[in-house]
């Protein structure tokens, strides 16, 4: 499974770590539906860190598409909302 | 109400569906990989300018941070002249002031440090964008030279994916880069115009300098002072004592005219060489 953390690049994370991140991704989703935002920046530094220890860098030219993204350094979840909304920040 | 699916999942389908939504419009996607090479490198050439952007507005704050330290400095410096004159009143005066400038200092060092981070991001979003680019760019050839159009489109989904995937990464960097400067730019716009009014460090600018001009006034009659006494010292030795009464009041007359506040009570001959040395 590839993994993006935006503004970082991606990794490719082995299918064995998959489960532990969705787990640490289900409390990062509980703390936006709670509009928790301590809980949020805790819950998405622990998933970027696990990202980045298990995860091993892409080859810098590689094409190949994230099946997970994830928000990057210093995003509040605020952004994070605009990012998931129909008509998201992402431009293009 | 979404599922849950997670937030990872969920950004990476929109991330997807933007893609999607830019291959559906596509004919033959053969001829659109140009089309498609052209907006990465342009946005190659708008990383760049980004990059370039966020290193200017960081070196004007060093600039700003540089000149509030000499003006920090010069304050304190100001203070110790005033103190050692016996003036307490000046001396708290550019404390005060100092202090004020410090406070500006460290803001502007947490701005910088932020800017300075903006600055590592965007550079490592142009590498990756411009290898991701070059990869593209070898692809399409391949693509072109060696697919019809129907095979065409399945090998360019991923290539191209993975591509636009990156570019909305990169855009977004670039969007919040941008938003920073902007916001660093009206900051140090307001501390320039801060300092340019004198309000911030108006003793840097000379003239303008108010506790400068006092301890100058301070300094610059203490050496009337001497210098008249040094006057009045040689009159007195060179001449006979008629004589010494009328220099020693031409010397006062001169004196008075000068705006000088010397009592007569104050000329001793002895003091002479230090009068001298000081002034």
């Amino acid at each position: 499974m590839i993994v993006r953390i935006l503004g970082e690049g991606q990794v490719r994370v082995d299918d064995s770590a998959v489960s532990e991140l969705n787990e640490l991704d289900s409390k990062l989703e509980a703390a936006v539906e709670r509009n928790d935002e301590s809980g949020f920046q805790s819950a998405l530094d622990e998933l970027r860190a696990r990202v980045r220890a298990v995860g091993r860098p892409l080859e810098p030219g590689s094409l190949e598409p994230s099946g997970l993204i994830l928000p990057g350094e210093g995003a509040t979840m605020a952004e994070v909302r605009q990012l998931l909304a129909d008509d998201g920040l992402i431009p293009g | 109400m979404v599922a849950l699916m997670g937030v990872m999942k969920r950004v990476s389908l929109i991330f997807k569906s933007k893609a999607n939504k830019a291959l559906d419009r596509m004919e033959d996607p053969r001829e659109t990989l140009d089309y498609s090479y052209q907006t990465q490198l342009e946005l190659l050439q708008k990383v760049r300018r980004g990059v370039a952007d966020v290193a200017t507005s960081r070196k004007r704050i060093e600039l700003q941070i540089n000149q509030l330290q000499q003006s920090s400095d010069k304050l304190d410096r100001q203070a110790r002249d005033a103190l050692a004159a016996g003036r307490e009143d000046l001396a708290r005066d550019a404390l005060t002031r100092k202090a004020g400038v410090q406070s500006q200092l460290s803001d502007l060092g947490t701005q910088y440090t932020s800017l300075q981070g903006e600055e590592e991001k965007l550079t490592g979003a142009s590498q990756r964008l411009q290898a991701k680019v070059d990869a593209f760019r070898t692809k399409k050839e391949t693509i072109k030279a060696t697919y019809t159009a129907a095979e065409a489109q399945t090998r360019i989904n991923e290539a191209f994916t993975g591509i636009s995937e990156e570019m909305g990464d990169v855009g977004l960097a670039i969007q919040r880069a941008e938003d920073k400067t902007e916001q660093m730019k009206a900051r140090a716009g307001a501390i320039d115009e801060l300092m340019a009014s004198g309000a911030l460090d108006d003793m840097v600018s000379g003239p303008r300098d108010d506790i400068q001009a006092e301890l100058d006034r301070m300094g610059a009659s203490s050496g009337v002072d001497a210098e008249l006494e040094r006057l009045k010292g040689e009159l007195s030795q060179g001449s006979a004592p008629r004589q010494i009464e009328g220099a020693t009041g031409a010397a006062n007359g001169s004196a008075a005219a000068a705006g000088g506040d010397v009592n007569p009570a104050q000329v001793r001959p002895a003091d002479q060489p230090q009068a001298g040395d000081g002034a």
